[in-house]
């Protein structure tokens, strides 16, 4: 947040002049909104919608499907990797084929609880 | 007692847990709850675990009395998994823990983590059987030739244990993540929501559960909103609501039918569409509902505010607050780091008459609905001599900053108060910051 400091009064500045102003203190939300499509011009315009919750519903999933699977195995040529629904965070996606003693056991935390110290 | 009459200073009594630099990701607390009684004060980490502290009163005789709560029991409630079919990754995370109204000498509580709940018993034990005839007192058998003679065991008391055990686990009805559960009032039924569906169970049974709403389309790519949260009415057995990304709160009522996919109620605060920008979805997500304890309102979290709804009055809230309204102003960066999903809890004190929620840097909001004021408050270890009174603070939300201000500019959005509890009937309140617990008291309780 701190970092973005300098940027938002370098805004804040430019939009100074007469109805700049106007309309950022009668809706700030549409000017962060300007700002945000600024910085990110492939910005859908359903924000609330599909995808977001779609995001939301897949989280936790590491492997997309077998489809995912049976492409790692065929070794495409061009290595095309699905780039579908596979979260951003999942690091194995049809680059490798998943075994269950490939995943990373997680074990159960034997610490108690800070908490309870 | 929880009077909204006259000033309530707030002090700080205790804070639970590490002090900054020694935690881990475990430690992260995710969901602080009260029993009935306000006894005993439950918590859930990211790490599966749950710390349940008892309280302890000093000088009960008198008015202004002084409790703490310490640890009576810690145990581990759930486990990492790993679903193969689905190759999902099913963490441990405490989401919510319910309690169950005591009926006898132990406790009970639900804790849920995003796919399955359990039912724990935490029961005591103040007494061992002694002179068993076919073991020695170590637990060996004994060599049955050399018994000459026959006693009756006898119990002696022993130093107090406190034992957790799971007594009902409820899996595998739940394909998207859990979001809440909630006890109803005829002591039998609980319910759980996920993001698209709501099971209703009973009690002792595990292997069967009713689908009571089930709001997924049958193509996906239609989907437009998911459930936040639901509650079963206090007293109502028959009521339920459950809230959505979407900013509307749907009443249902189980005895118009078994499916209730169709409202009694819908609550919906009609939006100025020229008003709607991009963010106007997001931050109308409700994170938390929570019946008001006589069952006459509803409270609602969403990014900015808290809104008070009559059930009778389904057009538009009868009080907003405004919890941390300068964030509007910085939606594009929140949204950026995505501060803007945090999902922040309310609470209601015992007579209904002040809520209470958490924000950013560590502060925590209450609104007292009877005097019309709000409080800014802060959790924090600087302020946390025993029974110091707590400074309100202020934020500057743009001109010139006041001494005692802190800027937007200047707050910390990595310690966010997502959790806090109220007890139900005195002033004590718990705040759970990222890895503490502080517990605060009214100055005249």
């Amino acid at each position: 947040m701190s970092g973005d400091h300098e940027e938002t009064q370098t805004a804040e500045e430019m939009q100074v002049d007469g109805k700049g102003v106007q309309d950022k203190m009668i809706n700030p939300e549409k000017s962060e909104e300007a700002k945000l499509k600024a910085r990110y011009p492939n910005l859908g315009n359903k924000p609330g919608g599909s995808d977001l919750l779609r995001k939301r519903l897949q989280k936790g999933q590491k492997y997309f499907d077998s489809g995912d699977y049976n492409m790692a195995k065929a070794k495409i040529k061009n290595k095309q990797l699905p780039t579908a629904a596979a979260p951003e965070k999942t690091e194995i996606t049809g680059d490798h084929i998943p075994t269950p003693q490939d995943l990373p056991q997680r074990k159960p935390s034997l610490v108690a609880s800070k908490l309870a110290g | 007692m929880a009077g909204s009459g006259g000033d309530m200073q707030w002090c700080f009594s205790q804070v639970k847990g590490a002090i900054d630099d020694d935690v881990a990701e475990a430690d992260i607390i995710s969901t602080v709850e009260f029993n009935h009684t306000g006894e005993l004060l439950a918590t859930g980490d990211k790490g599966g675990r749950v710390v349940i502290f008892q309280q302890e009163i000093e000088n009960k005789n008198q008015p202004q009395f002084r409790s703490e709560y310490n640890v009576y029991s810690t145990f581990q409630s759930h486990e990492p998994e790993f679903d193969y079919l689905k190759s999902l990754e099913i963490e441990e995370k405490i989401n919510k823990i319910r309690w169950l109204p005591q009926k006898n000498a132990a406790q009970f509580l639900l804790s849920t983590n995003d796919k399955t709940i359990k039912l724990w018993k935490i029961s005591e034990r103040d007494k061992r059987p002694e002179g068993y005839n076919l073991k020695e007192e170590d637990g060996r058998y004994k060599d049955p030739n050399a018994i000459s003679g026959l006693r009756v065991p006898v119990l002696i008391p022993m130093d107090l244990m406190v034992e957790a055990s799971p007594r009902r686990v409820f899996a595998n009805a739940h394909t998207y993540h859990i979001n809440s559960i909630s006890v109803n009032s005829d002591d039998e039924t609980y319910l759980s929501a996920d993001d698209l569906r709501i099971n209703l169970w009973n009690l002792e049974i595990t292997d069967r559960s009713f689908n009571i709403v089930d709001i997924k389309p049958a193509n996906m790519e239609e989907l437009t909103e998911v459930i936040t949260a639901a509650e079963f009415h206090p007293l109502q057995c028959n009521t339920f609501v459950y809230s959505s990304s979407k900013g509307t709160i749907r009443l249902c009522d189980m005895r118009a039918s078994a499916l209730c996919d169709r409202h009694s109620k819908l609550f919906e605060e009609p939006e100025d569409p020229s008003n709607r920008s991009f963010f106007s979805e997001i931050i109308s997500s409700i994170s938390d509902v929570k019946f008001s304890h006589n069952g006459r309102y509803m409270m609602t979290r969403d990014y900015l505010s808290v809104k008070i709804w009559d059930l009778n009055m389904e057009n538009r809230p009868v009080e907003t607050y405004q919890v941390h309204e300068y964030l509007r102003s910085k939606l594009c960066s929140l949204y950026e780091n995505d501060c803007i999903f945090d999902k922040f809890e309310c609470c209601w004190n015992g007579n209904d008459s002040v809520v209470m929620t958490g924000s950013y840097n560590n502060f925590f909001r209450m609104f007292d609905r009877g005097q019309r004021r709000d409080m800014t408050l802060e959790a924090s270890r600087e302020n946390s001599k025993p029974m110091q009174v707590l400074k309100t603070r202020k934020v500057c939300a743009g001109g010139k900053r006041k001494k005692d201000e802190i800027s937007v500019d200047s707050l910390d959005f990595n310690k966010k108060i997502l959790h806090t509890a109220w007890h139900p009937q005195d002033n004590i309140i718990a705040v759970a910051t990222t890895h503490n617990l502080y517990i605060f008291q009214d100055k005249v309780n």
